[in-house]
């Protein structure tokens, strides 16, 4: 549909734009991205022959751009520029039927039915019909734009070039311009786009464009574009990827430059001792993993509890009722992990373990009336009404990869099992050495502060003081809660 | 969103162009009627009948000289001068995207007065062309001024940016201009002459000014209004009319020259007439909305009328002298402009 070959050009003496090639196919949703001053709008401009080229050619439909007429031109690109404004009041209607200038020929230029259609369709597409009649000056910015795009589509293109579509728009307006172009795309049209926002590009296109001082810097997926190390280079900036939480494609998020930051270490002295619960407020979030009742998954939270609850506690609406007791006590649901077991809170058990440059703080309290043998099918599953869960909470005092936190819930796992297999807790059903209990939950914490620590697997030296914190305070754990049954 | 109340009177461009018609009609007979010797309606009727259609004619020979000969070809060309001015200035406020643009801003009306204050001034007459020397040179000069102030934009930028245009027009406006104020600082006895001819007079003309109007008239009305889809474009500005497929240098330099070309034939039969170009396209745009494939004709038909209505008031209001016309239509014009741009305010819209 487009090539582009070896393109270069510019206001004035300079070059802005150099040697510039890519090609798109129809039906796609190509973006091109790269910061200010990067040449973008000059190539967009050379591409809507706004713009001469100084050298290199571009082809539309297989004939080079420089030998259509304006007109014809105009039957083929359609332009959205990033603003586009009048004096005077025309209303919706007018200003969408000027997309039919390129269509009227003859000296009378009649107005056909034809004409009449596309402007119809092209105002219904974008939902511009409603105020057909009402003069531009009374629309918002983001209807005027819409307005727009539908002369853009009266023009019946095949190729629609866009500069930063959504730059004046609010979000809803912004997802909704953009699954209408995506939509288009599948009946055929070819857009192109300059996006300001790599999150939208990466979203939307089907291939991105990243340029650099009016150069390629790459071209590909936004798998393939979307990459730290790109945007580094090309931003000159921060970014951390991560992925998109409903559709497979990657987003940046910004990492805005930080204050010197005083370390912070979580220890025994921060926890706090309650009847019913006990709690952590560290000073500053913690980056946290977690399965708790209440923040689960990954977060930033400043507040952690572990709560008692009687052994019958067996609500259907536990988690609406776990909410409001913690609510009730003070905690922020928002920057809260809450956990809950039947273990008295005489029986937490706790260890600090330093290797290296890091510390680790575990906390943990251990019921095993539940024990389970993960590794052994069981036909049924009997309800038992016995106390048994085993929560462990680990803070590591250092700046950790999310690999790191990965490894640290595995390395935590692998310590409980081992401190279950040799207090001998076994499965009350199979009767075998039992892994864990059916109801466990954990949570790595990590200030993300001093020094950062790539890896947490058994060798490495936070994955070893995880593992001897975990084992230690679980095996002394099982021993209260044991003793505890054995006084009663 | 308030709809705008005067769009409801008119919900129709029909109904618009038989008010403009029915006002231009009304004005070319009470102008023609009033005077020192009122003439009725009907006789009015008759006379141009007998001229036009060649019906026979039963009336007094001084009425039908003073219908015919003196009183109908002063109308003629006040109404072209305002249709010419009209749209003119309709176009140059579309082009230029600047409503407080008017047939002067490109200094053509400068130029024009230049050529005309010469003549004045060296009681200059070209032989064969006699008491026409100063409107041939004027228009002459005007036409000269045009391509002056173009090249000069062009030699500045190639792409002739309007911006650029507007800004070459008031340097040439202020460099004629301060010629005109030197010529009328040296002269003597003219002065008065020359005083009167830059405020604007379309008395004393007759035919031979009408005719000399009407193909510059005819010429540039066509083709503004043929460029009338460009012009919708160009308002929006001149990238966007690329992009919809209007080759935007060509048209723009004949827009430019259409417009000029009017104004220079209506300041040199005339003086400069002020405010015709820049009120009645505003007031027109009120009316019936910005689509100059009815503004330009309507301003046009409106112009006639309005200039048409002001000669009749300088001639009669303080009769038997007469006021100079772009008294009057600076009088009736910026109080008219002023409440416009007031009642913009107040709406908050853009008209």
């Amino acid at each position: 549909m487009l090539q582009v070959n070896e393109l270069s050009g510019g206001y004035g003496s300079g070059l802005i734009v150099r040697g510039v090639s890519f090609s798109v196919k129809q039906g796609e949703l190509f973006g091109i991205l790269g910061p200010n001053g990067s040449g973008k709008t000059t190539l967009l401009n050379m591409i809507s022959g706004l713009t001469k080229p100084a050298s290199g050619t571009i082809v539309v439909k297989e004939k080079p751009i420089s030998t259509y007429a304006l007109k014809e031109l105009a039957r083929v690109v359609a332009v959205l520029p990033q603003m586009t404004s009048s004096q005077f009041a025309y209303t919706v209607k007018e200003t969408v039927s000027l997309g039919r200038y390129a269509h009227q020929t003859g000296f009378f230029k009649s107005w056909t039915d034809e004409d009449e259609a596309a402007v119809q369709e092209a105002m219904n597409q974008t939902g511009t019909s409603l105020f057909a009649d009402k003069p531009l000056s009374a629309l918002s910015g983001g209807e005027r734009q819409r307005v727009f795009l539908a002369q853009a589509l009266a023009q019946e293109p095949e190729i629609l070039l866009l500069d930063e579509p959504t730059n004046h728009l609010d979000l809803s307006f912004q997802k909704d311009l953009l699954d209408l172009l995506k939509q288009m795309t599948s009946n055929g049209l070819t857009v192109i786009s300059i996006f300001h926002d790599l999150n939208l590009a990466s979203l939307y296109c089907d291939r991105l464009l990243l340029m650099k001082n009016g150069a390629v810097h790459a071209i590909g997926t936004a798998a393939d574009i979307m990459k730290e190390q790109h945007i580094h280079d090309v931003y000159d900036t921060d970014v951390q990827k991560q992925p998109h939480p409903e559709v497979p494609k990657p987003q940046m998020s910004l990492l805005p430059a930080r204050a010197d930051v005083q370390p912070v270490e979580i220890g025994e002295e921060l926890l706090e001792w309650h009847s019913d619960y006990i709690s952590i407020r560290p000073p500053v979030p913690l980056k946290t993993l977690s399965s708790g009742v209440i923040g689960a998954g990954w977060g930033w939270r400043s507040a952690f509890v572990n709560r008692h609850v009687d052994k019958n506690y067996n609500l259907d609406n536990f988690e609406e009722e776990a909410a409001n007791y913690f609510r009730e006590r003070g905690f922020d649901l928002n920057e809260t992990v809450g956990m809950m077991t039947a273990v008295k809170m005489d029986d937490v058990a706790y260890r600090r373990k330093v290797r290296d440059d890091v510390s680790v703080f575990v906390v943990t309290t251990a019921g095993v009336g539940n024990a389970v043998d993960v590794t052994r099918q069981r036909t049924s599953w009997k309800e038992k009404n016995k106390p048994g869960t085993i929560n462990i909470w680990v803070f590591a005092n250092g700046k950790l990869s999310e690999e790191a936190f990965v490894q640290g819930l595995m390395t935590a796992t692998e310590a409980k099992a081992k401190a279950l297999a040799d207090a001998g807790v076994c499965d009350p059903e199979t009767g075998t050495i039992a892994t864990g209990t059916s109801t466990d939950s954990i949570l790595i914490a990590a200030t993300q502060r001093g020094a950062y620590q790539q890896f947490a697997g058994s060798i490495t030296p936070l994955g070893i003081a995880i593992g001897l914190a975990v084992y230690e305070s679980v095996t002394e754990a099982l021993e209260k809660s044991s003793r505890r049954k054995a006084i009663r | 969103m308030r709809k705008r109340s005067t769009q409801t009177f008119l919900p129709n461009k029909k109904t618009a162009y038989a008010f403009a018609l029915l006002f231009l009609i009304a004005a070319i007979f009470i102008g023609t009627a009033v005077g020192t010797i009122h003439v009725p309606f009907r006789h009015i009727a008759a006379i141009l009948a007998h001229h036009l259609f060649g019906t026979g004619l039963s009336m007094d020979a001084s009425i039908d000289n003073i219908v015919w000969k003196i009183r109908f070809p002063r109308v003629v060309l006040a109404g072209l001068i305002g249709a010419s001015l009209a749209i003119a200035g309709a176009a140059f406020q579309g082009l230029l995207r600047n409503p407080l643009a008017d047939p002067y801003t490109l200094g053509v009306s400068s130029g024009a007065s230049v050529g005309a204050v010469l003549v004045l001034f060296f009681h200059v007459s070209i032989p064969f062309l006699g008491g026409f020397t100063l409107p041939v040179v004027s228009v002459a000069a005007a036409i000269l001024t045009i391509f002056c102030v173009l090249l000069f934009a062009q030699t500045i930028e190639r792409s002739m940016k309007l911006e650029t245009i507007i800004l070459t027009g008031i340097i040439f406006s202020s460099f004629l201009g301060s010629f005109i104020s030197l010529m009328i600082a040296l002269t003597g006895e003219e002065l008065r002459q020359i005083i009167n001819w830059l405020l604007g007079s379309v008395s004393m003309r007759g035919w031979p000014y009408v005719q000399l109007m009407t193909p510059f008239f005819i010429g540039g009305a066509l083709l503004l209004m043929y460029m009338a889809p460009e012009l919708n474009a160009m308002s929006f500005g001149e990238e966007k009319a690329k992009y919809l497929g209007v080759n935007v240098q060509r048209k723009k330099m004949m827009v430019l020259i259409a417009g000029s070309v009017l104004t220079g034939a209506a300041v040199a039969v005339s003086g400069t007439i002020g405010f015709v170009g820049l009120v009645v396209p505003h007031f027109v745009r009120i009316l019936i909305g910005p689509d100059h494939r009815h503004l330009l004709p309507l301003s046009m038909i409106t112009g006639a009328g309005f200039l048409i209505m002001a000669d009749l008031t300088a001639r009669t209001i303080i009769s038997p002298t007469e006021l100079p016309i772009g008294v009057i239509t600076s009088l009736v014009g910026a109080p008219i402009f002023a409440l416009i741009l007031l009642n913009k305010k107040r709406k908050g819209g853009v008209a």
